[in-house]
């Protein structure tokens, strides 16, 4: 698990300036390599680029300057094949059910209708969605509803998982419980996870890795590595060293929020 | 049944008791108007003898006409102005002030470019009814979230999959308003049209039977295409709420 999957080297994004405005210069140089198989978290003060780094990766924007590799091939204008993408927003297709919406994220693939059903219905069965298979989102929670986004994304089988604040929206108890989720996922599938989040708690309750940005222009400012076993669950919140994780991360990000509050701030 | 429907209902059935206690009283007088069971009788009658079933036939497949094209046109062109800001921009104070033009008064000039034929009521239905078609698409397409466009990308979609599978099925309780608004224009058009000049079609039977005093035959039409209007509507209607209930905004 030491290969890089994804390298990052000097990667800057500067959007134009819009009617009136300067241009924004929203993030890096950044440099990053992700390992194939890792669990990488990404924290940092809202505003400092996070989801336009995670854009980039997926290949949903292109970088101003520097180079995006995906399994050594570099990421183009679009969405590299093997990248699937989990947002903070409802993508619920509301118009499909539980199951269409599963069996939306086979498209891509050469599959008989029946094998793209029977795969479809095996995750919505991992993922315990079974009994909601007919249902339509509206009639879902919002945690579900992000679980079936999470399931359309990992029934395509992507060897890397982006995951943009994934929980968000979510109350505390659902977040927990849907990192759990994601923890067992991760296992379970064998794909890198890349996850962008503003709760430091939940960064370091998931990850392997994790890199603190700046204000913006965000760049990586540390680098954490959380020592966690594979085998893990929300409890590692339990462990004595745990405290001193999110504390190490606090202190790196506490200047960099103060930064951003003392600016009209935008999103993350 | 809704206690919310019984109410309507009963509001319907009041004021139809009212107009009928009016005429029996004679506040109403006869020549004015004929008693809403006098009315119902002739229509079950014009119905029976099959009288005015070409007309009706007419004036229904011009509506569908003018339906039809401003429809297909409208969505096709607000999908279009979607895409092309500058364009939009431009046309933004057309549409606004569109249903301050009153359509009708281009009925003549349509005459004597196209002739006293079909032509001109469905080109009057089509003007009345492509700019609602057009403004509610856009709408729609407007509120269509950007994270399920980037879903669209992420599953590899090109731009026309795209509106097939996401943009369009998002926008469909639009389409379906777009739909209602243009089959309400659609008959205000070809029959107003056909009232003001025509050779034939309903609304051309009402202005004759209205010269010639001919209340069995103009309340009985005027009653006909009440009950079509509201039928057609609340077929859409109907639709419109499976789709909304579906997506828990009924």
């Amino acid at each position: 698990m030491s290969a890089a999957q994804v390298t990052l080297r000097g990667v800057t994004k500067v959007f134009p300036a819009a009617a009136g405005g300067k241009e924004v210069h929203a993030l890096g140089p950044i440099d990053i390599e992700i390992r194939k198989g890792e669990f990488f978290a990404v924290v940092g003060p809202s505003g400092c680029g996070k989801s336009t780094l995670l854009e980039l990766i997926a290949g949903l924007t292109a970088p101003t300057e520097g180079e995006i590799e995906f399994e050594g091939r570099a990421i183009g204008q679009n969405v590299p094949d093997g990248v699937g993408v989990v947002f903070q927003e409802d993508a619920c297709f509301s118009w499909l059910s539980v199951h269409e919406n599963v069996e939306f994220g086979l498209r891509q693939k050469n599959l008989a209708p029946e094998e793209k059903a029977r795969r479809a219905a095996a995750i919505i069965e991992m993922m315990g969605l079974t009994e909601f298979a007919r249902s339509y989102p509206a009639q879902l929670s919002g945690g579900m509803r992000q679980r079936v986004c999470i399931a359309r994304t990992i029934v395509a089988e992507p060897r890397l998982i982006l995951l943009d604040e994934p929980f968000g929206a979510l109350d505390q108890q659902t977040r927990l419980l849907m990192g759990d989720e994601v923890l067992r996922l991760w296992r379970q599938t064998g794909a890198t996870v890349f996850l962008i989040t503003h709760a430091l708690d939940e960064a370091a309750m998931l990850a392997d890795r994790i890199v603190v940005m700046s204000a913006r222009p965000g760049k990586a400012i540390d680098l954490v590595e959380t020592g966690w076993p594979r085998e893990r669950d929300s409890r590692i919140v339990e462990r004595e060293n745990f405290g001193a994780l999110t504390s190490r991360l606090w202190k790196t990000l506490r200047e960099e929020s103060l930064k951003t509050m003392g600016r009209a701030g935008g999103g993350g | 049944m809704s206690k919310l429907r019984l109410y309507q209902i009963a509001v319907v059935a009041a004021f139809i008791l009212l107009l009928e206690g009016l005429c029996l009283a004679g506040v109403i007088d006869k020549i004015t108007m004929p008693a809403p069971h006098v009315i119902v009788w002739d229509f079950v009658r014009m119905v029976l003898a099959g009288r005015y079933f070409d007309e009706i036939g007419k004036s229904l497949a011009n509506v569908l006409v003018a339906f039809a094209s401003a429809y297909l046109t409208g969505v096709i062109i607000g999908t279009i102005l979607h895409g092309h800001k500058t364009t939009r921009e431009i046309l933004d104070p057309l549409f606004a002030t569109y249903y301050a033009i009153p359509v009708f008064a281009f009925y003549p000039l349509f005459i004597v470019m196209f002739g006293l034929g079909d032509g001109p009521q469905v080109l009057i239905g089509f003007m009345l009814a492509i700019v609602a078609v057009i403004v509610t698409t856009l709408n729609g397409l407007d509120r269509v979230p950007p994270v399920l466009k980037k879903t669209a990308r992420v599953n590899g979609l090109n731009a026309l999959q795209t509106a097939r599978h996401i943009t369009l099925p998002f926008c469909a309780p639009y389409l379906l308003t777009a739909a209602k608004l243009a089959l309400a224009y659609a008959f205000i058009g070809v029959i107003g049209s056909e009232f003001i000049m025509a050779r034939s079609g309903m609304g051309y039977e009402i202005s004759y039977a209205y010269t010639n005093f001919d209340n069995a035959t103009m309340y009985p039409l005027i009653l006909l295409i009440l009950l079509l209007s509201i039928a057609a509507n609340s077929l859409l209607s109907r639709w419109e709420r499976v789709l909304l209930a579906r997506r828990g905004q009924n």
